[in-house]
């Protein structure tokens, strides 16, 4: 058999472990996948944290990516990374930034196996606080001079790819060399809060071609997580054309997440009921849920093409990203909304039904950082057309544009 | 680096960890985080069995690998030993 139908199979604990340590965060970005804003209220404690890394480690999970809300936030991080660790689960967590100071930097630098990595969505600050707010530029570039002039080696420098930052991958790359980084880029999700910002940011077809072009000028030297197998589609049928990476949906198989209050979904892009497997405080544990759970033991069913199987890329693309389809109302057995041979186009274009929102923890009230990404129209000087007329113009020639 | 041969002794190094899988095992490093996945029981068996004897071929005799296959498991211990996964045996 080969590895990849073992993958499909499922393994015996994930690989690729996402674990949401908290809801709470710092900032608002406008594509925030969990949908972070506010701590909640059942959040695990130190100790039922300490009891997840205790059963990770009988698992020989060797790592995780912690990642939020903003989980430096949380008063015992530092603490549960150096239990980790201490305990054969190597870190890497994610982070705005906010809390890492030069003297955090260099408490990082003497650790053998805790990996950072600092989110960024623009190459200036222009682009970037357009999506994450004012001031979070600033915020990463500072945390990672401060790792780099700490010592640490190696940080990662992270990446969602949206319509207005393509044009930056070399700029992204400069920045990354620039402080001893490594680049890694991901997709943007239509999950969370990026459900609303989904149609506007996503990258244009065109764009997705540059991308993939990209990718593979840079091979090895650029990391993914396996987020675009949807664009192996631009290669050859053969599937010659894929990037570096499993080029499978490991949702559930070799991948899967914890939430800041213990649920588990099949992973981090699909943080909604129907994705739920089950919670390891309620159901036993997570070694428990990964194992028994219906949802995952479903997924690991052999999965059919669907509406996609007679396409001559379907074995190259796979029908790419499960929680992209479902968050914008696609069948999970049909072409990914950003299908690259153009399927996805016209499945959006058909009758669909965005799903209703998950959990939400957003702020009730934005911050005034708070990223407004509102395009404002302005009627086209040469336009005909009056402005609208409101419910209170009561005069009879309201709206009447005489030539 | 010195070269994996027939007659040379190795060992797992010490930051590596190997979890049992369907297909063989994962064997992931907990210094430079390289994951990689051992495809063949029998490789796993081979490099358990490396650092308790004298040389490589006393491993693959010991875990029942023909003679035949001896190059291919030096060739597929010389990828592990490029990543650490396996080092020289003092």
């Amino acid at each position: 058999m080969k590895l990849v139908e073992n993958f499909e199979l499922g393994l015996d604990a994930p690989i690729c472990l996402t674990w949401e340590l908290t809801y709470a965060c710092n900032l608002e970005c406008a594509h925030c996948l969990s949908s972070s804003g506010r701590r909640d209220p059942r959040e695990l404690s130190t100790e039922q944290c300490e009891a997840v890394i205790d059963e990770l480690q009988r698992m020989q999970v060797f790592y995780v990516n912690i990642g939020g809300g903003e989980p430096t936030v949380r008063p015992d991080f530092w603490h549960l990374v150096e239990y980790a660790v201490a305990h054969d689960v190597g870190v890497k967590f994610s982070t705005n930034g906010v809390r890492l100071t030069p003297e955090r930097a260099r408490w990082l630098a003497g650790s053998d196996y805790v990996d950072v990595q600092i989110s960024l969505d623009g190459a200036t600050a222009e682009v970037n606080d357009r999506v994450r707010g004012t001031g979070s530029y600033d915020t990463a570039i500072t945390a990672l001079r401060n790792l780099h002039d700490a010592g640490f080696r190696d940080a990662k420098l992270s990446v969602v790819c949206t319509r207005e930052n393509i044009g930056q991958l070399d700029d992204f790359k400069a920045i990354a060399d620039r402080f001893g980084a490594t680049l890694r880029l991901t997709r943007l999700r239509p999950s969370g809060r990026g459900a609303d910002v989904w149609d506007e940011l996503h990258p244009l077809p065109e764009q997705q071609r540059e991308l993939y072009e990209w990718l593979l000028a840079h091979g090895d030297g650029v990391l993914t997580g396996d987020s675009f197998f949807h664009l192996a589609a631009f290669g050859p049928e053969d599937g010659s054309g894929a990037l570096p990476g499993l080029n499978l949906c490991g949702a559930g198989r070799v991948v899967c997440l914890i939430d800041p209050i213990g649920d588990v979904y099949a992973c981090p892009f699909a943080i909604h009921d129907q994705f739920l497997a089950g919670n390891l405080l309620a159901d036993g544990g997570f070694d428990r849920v990964w194992k028994t759970s219906a949802l995952f033991q479903e997924l690991r069913e052999p999965q059919t093409g669907g509406a996609c199987s007679g396409c001559a890329h379907y074995d190259s693309c796979r029908g790419g990203c499960m929680a992209a389809k479902f968050f914008t109302g696609l069948p999970l057995d049909g072409p990914d909304p950003e299908c690259v041979q153009g399927y996805g186009e016209s499945a959006l274009a058909g009758e669909r039904t965005i799903p209703a929102v998950g959990q939400d923890h957003s702020r009730s009230a934005p911050s005034r950082n708070a990223p407004v990404l509102l395009t404002l129209s302005r009627r086209r000087p040469d336009s005909d057309l009056a402005p609208p007329v409101s419910a209170c113009a009561e005069s009879p020639l309201a709206g009447f544009a005489p030539n | 680096m010195a070269a994996v041969s027939l007659d040379s002794a190795w060992t797992l190094s010490p930051s590596v960890a190997l979890r049992p899988e369907p297909f063989g095992a994962l064997a992931y490093h907990f210094g430079n985080r390289k994951l990689t996945f051992l495809k063949r029981p029998e490789l796993v068996a081979v490099v358990r069995a490396l650092g308790s004897h004298p040389d490589v071929r006393g491993a693959l005799v010991a875990s029942g690998v023909p003679e035949g296959q001896h190059a291919a498991y030096v060739a597929a211990l010389s990828g592990l030993a490029r990543t650490d996964m396996i080092r020289p045996a003092e």
